[in-house]
């Protein structure tokens, strides 16, 4: 998996492209521990996301509840496979999604 | 039937995945299927190589079938780990809020949905764990 951010002032964009799963997502985890600070707005562009499994949908979690404290987080380019995953985990609640 | 056994690391889960995927490429699997059991693979191995061994060392035995009649994917993860039915792990609320979510408890419960099925048996100091999935409709 791949991870390039952009941060523009406090909002910050980290795109993905490949697997999010138990491999990479510590990678992800370790990444968002570093970048946070100070970040306001949080967007995840999964346009290159092939899917995503629990482990990355813990470190999303983690990131949302980070997030609804300083500020606000949203993920866009959601494709059909990681959607799927999302709404049978209610993550589709939890998070913004556009 | 083709199998690969891999040491229950992290780093060899890589080497499980691709074998499934280059497996299920060559009976021309759709991708969206092919993603689908991607990431049931990736949560049952991630619960081996978390709960089944105390140390490091264990192994894990991945094999691939294709059941030609029924048109599915069957593939059976064998580990010599403690017995563990993961098909007894509480499944998640999935209605609760962020705030509310557990970490956690959620790999089983999308296999579940994910699979067409999957069975657990524990045979001859063997946990065995085998999922199915519709690849082609005959």
């Amino acid at each position: 998996m791949t991870i390039t951010k952009k941060q523009e002032g406090t909002a910050l964009t980290i795109a993905l492209e490949g697997r999010l799963d138990t491999m990479t997502a510590p990678d992800l985890e370790k990444e968002l521990k570093e970048s946070l600070d100070g970040v306001t707005e949080l967007t995840f562009d999964f346009a290159d996301l092939e899917y995503i499994s629990s482990a990355g949908l813990r470190v999303l979690l983690t990131a949302q509840k980070a997030m609804t404290q300083q500020g606000s987080m949203k993920v866009v380019h959601v494709s059909e496979m990681v959607m799927e995953i999302f709404e049978v985990t209610g993550f589709s609640d939890i998070l913004t999604i556009e | 039937m083709k199998e690969v056994t891999i040491n229950a690391t992290l780093q060899d889960i890589r080497q499980a995945a691709d074998f499934i995927e280059s497996e299920l490429t060559s009976l021309n699997c759709s991708e969206k299927i092919r993603h689908q059991i991607a990431v049931a693979v990736d949560e049952l191995l991630a619960n081996v190589i978390n709960y089944a061994y105390e140390k490091d060392g264990g192994k894990c035995r991945v094999s691939f079938s294709y059941d030609d009649a029924a048109g599915d994917a069957v593939i059976r993860f064998t580990d010599r780990g403690v017995p563990f039915n993961p098909l007894m792990v509480e499944q998640p609320d999935v209605t609760l809020s962020a705030s509310e979510r557990q970490i956690g408890g959620l790999g089983i419960f999308l296999v579940r949905k994910l699979m067409d099925d999957i069975a657990y048996r524990y045979e001859d100091g063997c946990n065995i764990i085998t999922i199915r999935k519709k690849i082609r409709n005959n």
